[in-house]
């Protein structure tokens, strides 16, 4: 059966909480999740109250205040701090997004801060990606062509350049893959929003000479057709783009060859 | 270290057993009998609602008429054919076990069958 239920040592516990800061500025609480594979303790939710007057704008930079300031056991991965590395990939305020671009001002109430849905932790906010880099690499997302290319680059056309838009700007954060119902129950073998947006990328470059390929090793009720259009994917992208759609299009090109 | 623990690689277990290359016919079909039932639904509800005062002989004559049983037929077929490829897409989805989904999937439309071919029969009973 699909899980429902959180096993006994996953249920989320109260956990520490962290004292107010002294100060005039203005003050928001932050409840984070806190789980570590050291202690054999359930996860528990900290909460922390920091001065926001002394703080970056984004969630991430209450994140690393806190990691510098108040606790510095606090795990989480960033690295560019500008949307583009996809690494600060999290559930904030109810939606899988990127820390980085979030900004505190636009949520009301605590903010609430909990590792990507449905996947294992590594430690706190860190999930294990592993299945979803490896599903990534299965579709074998690089250039694929016989064709020896012409003098030195392979050309495109202008609209052709254009095709690939709203693909080429994933940041492979997989917000995505994690807000879909159907990757939570059936993640060992649907493909998930996020890799099947890669997939279509390389489906739609006209310089790839291995469509066919590529379409045959998708043309599975599993690996693409476990999508319902749900589209939990397209609502969540923290780039705004719509891995819904791209699907959609897979959907079509199947039907077109038949 | 654990010897017993799976050390397959993630590409490994990504890649499982390759792809069905099956899926596109029970996604078109599902579509199809899904367009087909809108009309169908309309034309069976409106008849429900045209014959709800006539009594059992005047309702045998109405299901009698050819283009009536037709419809009739078609909406039964539309309906079962609907059902078991939206059941089987609901049980794969929530069933990880494979023997359980397997056998669920096989009563489900064992079940329908019987019901469906049931109704059919029945239709065309009042007709022949």
């Amino acid at each position: 059966m699909a899980e429902f239920k959180l096993p006994k040592n996953s249920q989320i516990i109260e956990g520490k909480q962290h004292p107010e800061p002294k100060t005039n500025g203005q003050k928001k609480v932050f409840k984070i999740y806190r789980w570590s594979p050291d202690d054999d303790q359930n996860p528990k939710v900290d909460t922390f109250t920091i001065d926001i007057d002394d703080c970056g704008p984004m969630v991430l930079d209450a994140l690393i205040k806190i990691k510098s300031e108040v606790d510095g056991g606090l795990t989480f991965r960033r690295s560019c701090r500008e949307g583009i590395c996809g690494s600060c990939s999290m559930n904030i305020d109810g939606t899988n997004t990127l820390a980085c671009l979030k900004s505190i001002d636009e949520i009301k109430g605590d903010v609430l801060i909990f590792p990507l849905p449905h996947m294992d932790v590594v430690k706190d906010l860190v999930p294990d990606l592993t299945k979803a880099y490896a599903q990534l690499n299965s579709i074998e997302p690089w250039l694929k062509s016989d064709t020896p290319p012409a003098e030195g680059e392979r050309k495109q056309s202008k609209e052709e350049r254009a095709a690939l838009d709203g693909a080429w700007e994933c940041v492979l954060c997989f917000s995505c893959s994690t807000a879909c119902p159907s990757y939570w129950w059936n993640g060992d073998q649907y493909l998930g929003p996020a890799v099947l947006l890669q997939a279509y990328r390389w489906i739609a470059d006209s310089r790839d000479e291995n469509t066919g390929e590529r379409l045959d090793a998708l043309e599975d009720p599993f690996k693409l057709y476990r999508c319902h259009t749900i589209m939990n994917c397209s609502q969540t992208c923290p780039k705004g783009l719509n891995p819904g759609k791209a699907i959609g299009e897979i959907k079509k090109l199947m039907l077109e060859r038949r | 270290m654990d010897k017993n623990k799976s050390m397959t690689s993630p590409l490994k277990s990504a890649k499982g057993l390759g792809s069905a290359k099956h899926g596109l016919s029970h996604w078109i079909a599902q579509r199809v009998t899904a367009i087909a039932l809108v009309p169908l639904t309309i034309w069976f509800v409106s008849l429900i609602a045209f014959m709800k005062s006539s009594n059992y002989e005047s309702a045998i004559e109405t299901v009698s008429n050819p283009l009536n049983a037709t419809l009739f037929l078609l909406l039964i077929i539309a309906t079962f054919w609907h059902a078991q490829l939206g059941l089987q897409v609901v049980i794969e989805d929530y069933i990880a076990n494979k023997m359980t989904r397997m056998t669920l999937i096989i009563i489900t439309k064992f079940i329908l069958a019987i019901i469906g071919v049931l109704s059919a029969l029945s239709v065309l009973r009042i007709v022949l």
